[in-house]
């Protein structure tokens, strides 16, 4: 989405029904920032809101950047976000060879995924691997954040097209949509 | 780990990854010296040579080839980007231009900011600000944009470019008149073309 360096358009401050809204939306989301909503979007503060090309929309907190949204489509947490709060979200991961793919935008191919280095949420994986990435399959629309085998903090931010179940077993295709990946227009766009 | 939410990541000053990713950014050699400079202890976690042998024997021969290749290719490519733009920086200049408008009064002409990195559009409005004058970004004929500032300001415009936008430099700025003819050149000038 945001694979040329792109420029802030005009920024706005949001109503604050709107923040509401928007912090519940997130929270329904992502209900593991219950404990840090606070922290993340302070009721009394002000967001605001960035456009981007494209009709992408960017909540941001005192210029530091949160969520980004496409029209309507959900809502995306920031990578800085994502860096912060790492086990609110639900993970995925990819195996080494596929880092330098996905840090140059391609789209993220199943392989990636299903190979050792990959980690999928399954029943099969250690203990410690499935308190990280869960059990339970994930549906095509979920959105996922990605980590990086060998790494600590996560590459990519995206959308399921596939549910990982799925992915198991074809091992094939476009897994995840790129969405906002280390590096990109969104990363380095100055605030 | 739940409670020491939220983690603090340091971002490389290069590359503006975090530490781990350098390796694919392509200013790899550049990322190393920044880190080994501000955060040694991470330095040595990330670069020591166990950790380097670990990264190549996750991956086959093969592959590892190609993304050597592949990385060295992306570290020309940014290498050479930078000095291209270097270059041009080294080169343009930026022509500030004082246009008689009638007789005592001016406009002042601004072109040649873009080679700076800098937002025309952005800037115009920091004049009009500075100045409390009009300030607009007009299209020229041969391509490109230049702010037009009402009054007579070369030298106030100067000062300010070299003051608030660093990345200019002083010796780059070139102030240039344009007068309008006047009737008694102009008529010299139809002179020999009658």
């Amino acid at each position: 989405m945001f694979k040329k360096d792109i420029s802030a358009g005009a920024k706005s401050k949001v109503k604050s029904s709107a923040q509401r809204a928007i912090r519940s939306k997130v929270l329904e989301e992502y209900p593991k920032l219950e404990p840090y909503i606070e922290d993340i979007l302070p009721k009394k503060e002000q967001l605001d809101l960035v456009k981007l090309p494209d009709r992408v929309s960017l909540y941001t907190l005192n210029s530091t950047p949160l969520f980004f949204q496409h029209m309507d489509d959900a809502l995306l947490p920031h990578l800085t976000l994502v860096h912060k709060y790492p086990t609110a979200f639900h993970r995925l991961r990819i195996d080494r060879g596929a880092i330098r793919f996905v840090l140059s935008g391609a789209a993220l191919m199943a392989p990636g995924m299903t190979s050792p280095g990959g980690r999928l949420p399954s029943k099969d994986l250690s203990p410690e691997d499935q308190e990280r990435y869960g059990t339970e399959d994930l549906e095509a629309g979920t959105v996922v954040v990605i980590e990086a085998e060998g790494k600590e903090t996560a590459c990519m931010v995206g959308v399921l097209k596939m549910g990982t179940g799925e992915m198991r077993e074809k091992k094939k295709g476009q897994a995840c949509e790129a969405g906002h990946y280390l590096g990109d227009g969104l990363w380095s766009m100055a605030l | 780990m739940a409670d020491t939410l939220p983690i603090k990541v340091t971002y490389c000053g290069v590359c503006t990854l975090p530490p781990e990713y350098c390796e694919f950014g392509g200013t790899t050699k550049k990322c190393e010296e920044w880190l080994a400079d501000k955060h040694p202890d991470m330095h040595q976690k990330l670069y020591s040579q166990e950790a380097l042998a670990q990264n190549l024997s996750s991956l086959s021969v093969e592959a590892q080839k190609r993304a050597e290749k592949d990385a060295v290719k992306k570290a020309n490519k940014a290498a050479t980007a930078e000095k291209r733009e270097a270059e041009t920086r080294a080169s343009s200049k930026i022509i500030i231009k004082r246009i008689e408008r009638n007789k005592r009064k001016y406009v002042t002409a601004v072109s040649g900011l873009e080679a700076f990195g800098l937002d025309i559009k952005k800037v115009s409005k920091d004049f009009g600000k500075k100045f409390a004058t009009g300030a607009s970004v007009t299209k020229l004929p041969g391509g490109g944009e230049e702010i037009t500032v009402q009054g007579d300001l070369s030298e106030d415009i100067e000062e300010f470019l070299v003051k608030t936008y660093k990345e200019v430099p002083e010796d780059n700025i070139e102030l240039v008149e344009d007068k309008k003819k006047t009737k008694g050149e102009k008529a010299a000038a139809n002179v020999p073309a009658q």
